[in-house]
């Protein structure tokens, strides 16, 4: 790792830390940052520590490391395809785990927008890694020229097969029972708001298994951004190390999305500020990771109390509105780049 | 290095290149060239691991390279393929050093084996004092200097360089074939080179290889194998081949317009 790379994290890894206490002190209750901290270390009042530990920070933890996750996610696919364009958001990795947890939602619901324990535990973060996986199935498959991926096709295909399974979460809103689709509408926007830990446990699983390995494959990836004849004839093996790549990002991003819904804009925004920040040829990965946790949880702070500072009304909004709001000028930007770069 | 039998074809087409053998002398430079589509590019790629053959084999020391594993074949052979992206923003001195792909663990910073074959893979392209400048604020020629020091400083004893003179002017030209010809002669590598230039091959090969067709229509020292009949038969270009300096010369016959 290069100095500006440490530095970078390190700066990133202080501030989501910072911003993560602040949120664990705001909200209807207001509490000092002094007694948040003493209630994470094991101390403070019986009812400080229920607000802190059991109220707050699965919302948190859930933030930073769908943050992470998406973030990640984001970096691998878009040094894989050498496109900055190329994110789960953008190529239908979310809107696939989307489709799929959307289906269990409408019809495990009991029409009492409530779906009993083990399918929500178990069934909405396995339906989207197999609806995850299967868009990127569908978009690697279809990419392939002359016997292997076409880096150049990826955004367009995945641009197609994400309208397609948005097209079937649609369907299944509109069959769907009322209350089972005005809670999975809200999961679509991406959203923070009352999450437990058993949101928080399957992102984290997949974090802590995955994004160690996806930093074992640093050296490849550096190999695989000069070229894939130049990473072949450097002893990389490169179909098996792309699909390897492939699964990971898949699944780091079907996870996220089933622990907070599709959350706009994170996959895509945090790899390019961190490589411009850094200064490197691709998205380093730790750094990615840590202003994705950066960028979400400071979102969700937004989303929490924005319009109430502003004193709109005492409204919460789902995070994934302000990702989307902070982001989606970006991807103007990058896409008027990409234009001029042709 | 020697090519057995070897048939090449992009799934499903004719082959492009057929039942080719050749022996690659060692510790020299060979040249292959031929007319657009005569399959040079593509035995390049078959005597790498980049593309795999429907028929024949390729060794290394008597080694097939297919049953070699991938890094300890990337430690004998290495091959600039034409096209390589470069990123945005990378320097020169970073860029070479992927050349030690093969030799580095997963974590392990840069040995000084890694930084002295760096050190001398630049000095052989002549640009130390470039190093740390991004590749692509650097001429064209310079880009292609580092592209061959990275392939240097992969260490390997096999070089294989596909077109790497493509579209420079002459003097850059030139430039990239000192530098390729002291792989052969000064580091006492087994080179291999594709050109388009007939007369800049002939110039520097010790062994110049003609295709036509996917198949060696002739090979052999340059002034032996350059002749106006054989630019006709394989080419269909009308030339005087004239010597000068030991190197055969190819002057195109004229068709003016009257």
């Amino acid at each position: 790792m290069n100095p500006r790379t440490l530095v970078l994290s390190a700066a990133c890894a202080l501030l989501a830390i910072a911003l993560a206490l602040v949120s664990l002190s705001v909200g209807t209750t207001k509490l000092p940052v002094a007694d948040v901290v003493q209630a994470l270390l094991g101390g403070g009042d019986g009812g400080t520590r229920l607000i802190v530990l059991e109220l707050r920070l699965p919302r948190v933890a859930t933030g930073l490391l769908v943050g992470i996750a998406f973030a990640v996610s984001g970096a691998l696919l878009q040094t894989l395809s050498r496109n900055a364009l190329a994110s789960p958001d953008i190529v239908g990795v979310n809107s696939g785990a989307s489709a799929a947890a959307v289906t269990v939602i409408v019809l495990a619901g009991t029409g009492g927008g409530n779906i009993s324990g083990v399918a929500a535990r178990v069934g909405i973060p396995l339906a989207a890694i197999i609806g995850g996986l299967a868009a990127t199935a569908i978009v690697g498959v279809l990419s392939i020229q002359r016997g292997v991926i076409d880096a150049g096709r990826i955004v367009l295909i995945g641009v197609g097969v994400a309208a397609a399974a948005n097209s079937i979460v649609a369907w299944l809103l509109v069959i769907g029972d009322v209350t089972d689709a005005g809670r999975a509408a809200a999961w679509l926007a991406g959203s923070l708001n009352a999450r437990t830990w058993s949101d928080a446990i399957p992102v984290g699983l997949a974090v802590l298994l995955l994004l160690p390995v996806a930093v074992a494959f640093n050296r490849d990836l550096d190999a695989l951004v000069l070229g894939d004849d130049v990473a072949s004839s450097l002893g990389v093996r490169v179909s098996r190390v792309r699909i390897a790549l492939l699964v990971i990002a898949t699944v780091l991003a079907a996870m996220a999305t089933s622990g907070a819904g599709p959350i706009a804009f994170v996959a895509l925004v945090a790899p390019q500020i961190a490589q411009r920040l850094a200064k490197t040829e691709r998205p380093p990965l730790l750094s990615t990771a840590l202003l994705g946790a950066l960028f979400v949880t400071a979102a969700d702070l937004v989303a929490r109390n924005g319009l109430e500072v502003l004193q709109v009304g005492p409204y919460e909004l789902p995070v994934g509105v302000v990702t989307a709001a902070a982001g989606a000028p970006y991807l103007l930007h990058l896409i008027g780049r990409q234009q001029k770069g042709r | 290095m020697f090519v057995e039998n070897l048939t090449l074809a992009y799934s499903g087409d004719k082959p492009v290149v057929s039942g080719l053998t050749l022996e690659v002398p060692s510790g020299r430079l060979t040249a292959i060239v031929g007319p657009n589509g005569s399959g040079k590019s593509t035995l390049l790629r078959g005597m790498s691991r980049l593309m795999a053959p429907q028929g024949g084999r390729v060794l290394l020391d008597g080694k097939d390279i297919h049953q070699l594993p991938a890094r300890e074949l990337a430690r004998q052979l290495g091959i600039l393929p034409q096209g390589p992206v470069t990123p945005e923003g990378i320097t020169a001195a970073e860029l070479v050093s992927r050349g030690r792909h093969p030799y580095r663990g997963l974590f392990a910073r840069l040995t000084s084996d890694d930084q002295s074959a760096i050190d001398e893979a630049l000095a052989a392209v002549e640009l130390e004092e470039l190093k740390d400048r991004p590749v692509d604020q650097l001429s064209g020629g310079q880009r292609q200097r580092v592209w061959i020091a990275m392939v240097l400083a992969q260490g390997t004893p096999h070089l294989l360089l596909d077109e790497p003179t493509t579209y420079l002017d002459l003097a850059h030209a030139v430039d990239v074939m000192n530098v390729v010809h002291a792989a052969a002669h000064t580091s006492g590598r087994t080179v291999v080179v594709v050109l388009h230039d007939l007369t800049l091959a002939a110039q520097y090969a010790d062994h110049l290889v003609v295709m036509g067709n996917g198949e060696i229509a002739a090979e052999g020292h340059p002034v032996d194998v350059l002749s106006a009949e054989l630019l006709h038969e394989v080419f269909g270009l009308r030339a005087t081949v004239v010597e000068v300096g030991g190197a055969p010369v190819v002057v195109p016959d004229r068709r003016l317009a009257v």
